[in-house]
């Protein structure tokens, strides 16, 4: 049953990596916008909702509300006020701008919580577990995590499909200045991607935070994850992207089934390897 | 630089059609001084050792290193559009050949370096066709990746340490070539005339490496490079093989970059991947030095490095403070003076020392 489990394992895994890779995704489908921030924001928000349910002690649900508010609007204004001066043609000023926040996010962090582990506490969810089959029980959190990645990129693909908000989305995506002339407030759309991207981001937070335990210095591990999924899912699909994360899942669980140390490396080796034979990734959106 | 004449229609004063009458110039007056200064500051610092500090000659070792870095970054991203996060790959890799050729071949460390070298750009030349399938901003997460796929797989090698690190003893140092003629010449003692030896690779270095980017900035290659830039399917309308130069850029900014992570760990003489491989120290404060200093201008890494000194030296006790704030000043540079402080000086007061753009002037 062993090499089952350690599949069990890895597709659960999967679902927070895409978790991790929605928000990435989501901005750089609209604006073409590399954040390289994008894992210390996931875990300003795993510390933000931490702080929301120890310094405040509300519940976890209503810290993660809390928190979901608060890192839109932090993604609305940081884009107003900081990365919409940067984007254009020049790809270096937006890379390195986001990179310096990735920095400053990072070592504040250190400042303000210090380097210790930290665990957000979910009381008997964290440690209950489901029967799916006799003999073959799963995690109750890891399967939450998979579920509510599911249902985030059906959510997205409703909110991408189905909405005005989408609509603008899309539109701005192909043809900024046409949709301009159509109406669309370009600048708003972008902030509202922004911010939607890292209200997205606290969701993975809080998944990621119940499961594993975490410390101001493992954002850019995030950031790596959720960039590989992307990769391997192949750029443009919502559900390549979910798929790309469950690949990368499975790669590590298999490599850290064989050693321990591999597991990391298994990832990366294989994300390598698609790039080598499918470098459009495996699910890529069919797009000219 | 070359004079490239453009035939001009017969003017009203019948001008002899012979002589060019406009000129492409890239050099002026005070790049000539400069450039008279720049030998003299290169022969004072050769000569520093005879009356510095040892602290000092520790501190220019840093100042060099990371001035050779940036200005590899900043040919880079910079003027070759490659922004690479992954640069700590190459310190890395260097770093672990060096101490490899010690340890396992017995070989000279400073015979080590340029060996050093090349393996980082064996391993670039590998890694590059893989990563540029990754389009401009994709390209920077993606070096990172293989940057950390590389520390992986560095901490397996038992031998060299596996994921806590080794030192070399100063017994194995010892025998290094030239160590004996620095001692005997400047009276210290070994750990000393080490730091000398470090002191002198790190400048021979540091000054090949800015004069080889300036030639090649001012060479047509250069202009090549910063035409794949800017549009590669109009410099490929024009003969530019733009994969070919960015791919000969990247494995050639290895290459450099290799031996400088040797010649850094020559001086450290102990090595581990964190450390080797670390994003902060080879890339983030690179970068930083870059930004603050002026993007695509071989002075704002010498300005960058400078600024960068004098913070460590009143910051570097807080620890991430420090890093908060060069972050912050880095992203309002990049918000307010996007062309860096010397960018914004020398557009100021119309000043290049080390000019690599081209314009066009009348002959005289």
């Amino acid at each position: 049953m062993s090499g089952f489990d350690t599949i069990i394992e890895g597709v659960l895994l999967g679902g927070v990596y895409a978790l991790f890779a929605l928000g990435l995704s989501l901005i750089f489908g609209i604006m073409r916008l590399v954040n390289l921030a994008h894992g210390d924001l996931i875990l300003l928000a795993a510390y933000l909702v931490l702080s929301a349910t120890t310094a405040l002690g509300l519940p976890l649900a209503a810290a993660s509300l809390l928190a979901v508010a608060v890192m839109f609007v932090l993604g609305f204004v940081l884009q107003r006020l900081v990365l919409e001066r940067v984007l254009g043609d020049d790809i270096l000023p937006p890379l390195l701008v986001t990179f310096g926040l990735s920095i400053v996010i990072q070592n504040g962090l250190l400042l303000g919580y210090g380097a210790d582990s930290r665990r957000l506490q979910a009381g008997a969810f964290e440690s209950s577990s489901v029967t799916l089959a006799p003999g073959l029980s799963v995690g109750l959190a890891p399967l939450t995590a998979l579920v509510t990645a599911i249902a985030a990129v059906t959510l997205l693909q409703l909110i991408f499909y189905r909405t005005s908000l989408g609509r603008a989305f899309r539109a701005t995506a192909d043809n900024p200045a046409i949709a301009q002339l159509m109406g669309v407030n370009e600048r708003n759309v972008y902030a509202i991607a922004v911010g939607l991207s890292l209200a997205v981001s606290v969701i993975a937070a809080v998944v990621f935070g119940i499961r594993a335990s975490f410390d101001p210095s493992i954002g850019p591990a995030r950031l790596l994850y959720a960039f590989e999924a992307v990769i391997i899912g192949g750029l443009g699909s919502l559900w390549g992207t979910l798929a790309g994360g469950i690949v990368l899942g499975l790669a590590q669980a298999i490599g850290g089934r064989i050693n321990p140390e591999w597991q990391i490396l298994a990832g990366h080796l294989t994300f390598l390897a698609v790039l080598m034979v499918r470098p459009r990734g495996l699910f890529p959106a069919r797009r000219t | 630089m070359s004079v490239e004449s453009i035939d001009m229609p017969a003017s009203r004063e019948q001008r002899t059609v012979e002589a060019p009458v406009w000129q492409v110039r890239v050099g002026t007056r005070l790049s000539r001084v400069a450039a008279v200064a720049g030998i003299v500051l290169v022969a004072v610092l050769a000569a520093l050792p005879a009356f510095a500090s040892r602290n000092l000659i520790q501190d220019l070792i840093f100042v060099l290193t990371m001035l050779t870095l940036a200005q590899l970054w900043n040919v880079l991203a910079g003027w070759g559009g490659l922004v690479s996060v992954g640069q700590q790959a190459f310190v890395g890799l260097g770093a672990y050949a060096l101490f490899a050729g010690i340890v396992m071949a017995g070989l000279d460390p400073v015979a080590a370096i340029p060996l050093a070298g090349l393996f980082a750009a064996v391993i670039a030349a590998v890694l590059g066709p893989l990563l540029f399938r990754l389009e401009g901003p994709y390209f920077a997460i993606g070096s990172w990746v293989a940057a950390e796929a590389l520390r992986l797989i560095c901490a397996q090698f038992k031998s060299l340490g596996g994921g806590t690190g080794m030192s070399i003893s100063p017994s194995e140092l010892s025998q290094m070539f030239g160590l004996k003629a620095v001692q005997a010449l400047l009276g210290l003692r070994p750990a000393a005339a080490r730091d000398v030896l470090v002191y002198w690779l790190a400048l021979l270095l540091a000054v090949l490496v800015t004069l080889g980017i300036y030639a090649f900035m001012r060479s047509r290659h250069g202009l090549a490079l910063a035409a794949s830039r800017d549009n590669a399917a109009a410099a490929r309308s024009v003969g530019v093989r733009t994969g070919r130069i960015r791919h000969v850029l990247w494995i050639a900014v290895a290459f450099a970059t290799g031996m400088v992570g040797a010649v850094v760990y020559l001086q450290k003489a102990r090595i581990s991947p964190d450390a080797a491989f670390s994003v902060t120290d080879w890339t983030a404060y690179v970068i930083f030095i870059v930004v603050i200093g002026g993007v695509r201008t071989i002075e704002g890494p010498m300005v960058g490095v400078l600024l960068l000194w004098g913070l460590v030296t009143y910051l570097a006790q807080y620890g991430s403070l420090y890093l908060v704030v060069l972050g912050t000043l880095a992203i309002l540079i990049m918000l307010f003076m996007p062309r860096g402080v010397w960018g914004a000086a020398a557009r100021r007061w119309q000043m290049q020392l080390f000019p690599t753009q081209r314009w066009l002037g009348r002959s005289r």
